[in-house]
């Protein structure tokens, strides 16, 4: 299975997370995991997920959630998890 | 897994410090487009590169929308034309013909360069290969993404005297043509030592004859990753410093390979190597310069620099090596002046000069790269610059490379401007004393003892 990884990062504010999870729950984008801090009053999110049940296409997923993300005032990147384990695993 | 550090961490290299995918370069052999008719041949040349390649730039987008990194170009390296054309160019406008055609097909397919028009004249030239060469002038005016180079030395076989000297004339030549956009024409023109034959770098890109028919070649770069994981450990001692460096480019040519095995998966085209640069942009925080500055000089240029830039070199190749399969190009520090705006600083500044450029070369991963000298200069000076270089291409069984550019009607304390990723670059003195007997001679410079390395 391969994962994508989300990263949200912008000024803190109610309902991000319910936001992003709203829109993945309605395109059955699976959660596996989601750590989260607030580094000087900035909301820092990444939440490993598995897209194999959606039917968008990847570069849609992309730009709704970027969307998405424009909407709150928050960045969200969308990327496939081998970027990060190709760089920080051997 | 994955934890959320290290996921900030790549994303603040991409964001912040410039990491990019400098380029998806697809290799392709035209040795099947030969043909003894100029109008067939030229037909085969875009077919078969059309037909390679028109899926390159969607793929190379898409790689770039799954991982959210940038890949800043996508560009295509072919055979030498001089090889390819030798059997229909009867003139240097058949030449020119393929040019076009070349020309034509790298915008019908979406990259913005397409290198290989080329000769390999590093112990003689052919009858067509000298009719390359004296196309390039022309071919370099009448197209805009075509790039031109020409091996004129190697360690094996030393360095072909009469192509060094016909090739300052081109120079010239190229200059003259394209003076009013201040001699553009050889930003795309290189003179090469040892050239790699997998290179996806330009100017100098061919594909090599040694290569298979199609190819993927990826080079990445990363300047600004480096310099600012070396904010991080100033004043510590050089066993820190180069380890830094070494995990730096370790990360860097990870994102290479994984872009490089994903684009060969998705063109079906066979993974050739991954260059692992440090391949400079005008922009700012993307300098090879200001990696020197953070190792300790006040500008590029002060006594310190070759030790410096050995010593980066030396790490990228060493940290980078083990992050891929297959390395290979040019592979190291690129130290181009226009390029690179840590380096034009340094310049203005009076810090760097063409002497000590040369003296870097010897350490660097290529040559003098995209200095802008006054239109004045004589081609025999040109050709004295390239001898040089050659030289210490030759006897340091490494590549080098001259892209000079004489700027029509401009001088020291004028400036040539490109602009994109070739820059803007003020014009540098040199030496104007005359070698016009020794670049006259004609004839080769023997290939060099291969023992009693002092």
């Amino acid at each position: 299975m391969k994962k994508t990884i989300i990263t949200v990062v912008g000024k803190d504010t109610v309902g991000i997370i319910a936001r992003v999870c709203t829109y993945l729950a309605n395109n059955q984008i699976n959660i596996l995991d989601i750590s989260q801090t607030i580094v000087s009053g900035y909301f820092n999110m990444m939440m490993v997920v598995d897209t194999n049940q959606c039917t968008k296409d990847f570069g849609s997923i992309c730009e709704e959630l970027d969307q998405a993300g424009q909407e709150i005032g928050v960045a969200i990147k969308c990327q496939k998890e081998e970027i990060f384990d190709s760089m920080h695993r051997i | 897994m994955i934890n959320i550090y290290e996921v900030n961490e790549t994303n603040k290299m991409i964001e912040k410090e410039n990491l990019d995918v400098r380029t998806i370069t697809m290799g392709i052999s035209l040795l099947d487009c030969c043909d003894s008719d100029l109008k067939i041949c030229n037909e085969k040349i875009y077919q078969k590169i059309y037909e390679s390649a028109k899926d390159l730039v969607k793929t190379g987008e898409a790689i770039s929308r799954e991982f959210g990194i940038p890949i800043v170009n996508k560009r295509i390296s072919v055979t030498p034309i001089a090889l390819v054309g030798g059997s229909c160019c009867k003139t240097p406008e058949d030449f020119v013909s393929i040019a076009k055609t070349l020309d034509k097909v790298a915008g019908d397919v979406g990259v913005n360069i397409l290198g290989g028009y080329s000769a390999l004249v590093a112990k003689g030239m052919t009858r067509a290969d000298e009719l390359l060469i004296r196309s390039i002038p022309q071919a370099l005016s009448q197209t805009s993404r075509i790039c031109s180079s020409v091996s004129v030395g190697s360690t094996k076989t030393g360095i072909n005297m009469d192509a060094v000297k016909l090739m300052g004339e081109i120079v010239k030549e190229t200059a003259e043509l394209t003076k009013d956009e201040d001699s553009v024409g050889c930003t795309k023109l290189v003179v090469l030592c040892n050239p790699p034959d997998d290179n996806p770098f330009m100017a100098g890109a061919f594909h090599g004859v040694t290569e298979a028919d199609r190819i993927i070649n990826v080079g990445v770069s990363g300047p600004g990753v480096v310099k600012t994981a070396l904010e991080k450990v100033r004043g510590e001692n050089f066993e820190v410093l180069c380890e830094t460096i070494k995990k730096t480019a370790f990360k860097v040519t990870r994102v290479g390979q994984l872009v490089a095995k994903e684009a060969s998966r998705l063109l079906d085209v066979p993974f050739g190597i991954v260059d692992l640069s440090l391949a400079p942009t005008p922009a700012v925080g993307d300098s090879v310069a200001d990696i020197l500055c953070e190792i300790g000089l006040e500008h590029a240029g002060a006594p310190g620099t070759t030790a410096a830039l050995a010593l980066l070199n030396d790490q990228v190749k060493k940290g980078g090596i083990m992050a891929s399969s297959y390395v290979g190009g040019l592979s190291g520090a690129f130290i181009p002046v226009s390029e690179d705006q840590g380096m034009i600083d340094a310049v203005n500044a009076g810090a760097l000069t063409l002497e000590k450029l040369e003296a870097m070369t010897c350490v660097c991963s290529v040559g003098l790269d995209m200095i802008a000298i006054p239109g004045k200069t004589k081609a025999t000076t040109i050709s004295g610059i390239i001898a040089d270089e050659m030289a210490i291409g030759m006897i340091n069984q490494k590549t080098t490379a001259v892209r000079v550019m004489p700027v029509v009607g401009k001088d020291v304390g004028d400036v040539a401007q490109y602009g994109g990723l070739f820059g803007y670059a003020p014009i540098m003195p040199v030496n104007e004393f005359s070698c016009d007997a020794f670049v006259n001679r004609g004839g080769r410079i023997p290939a060099p003892v291969h023992s009693f390395k002092n």
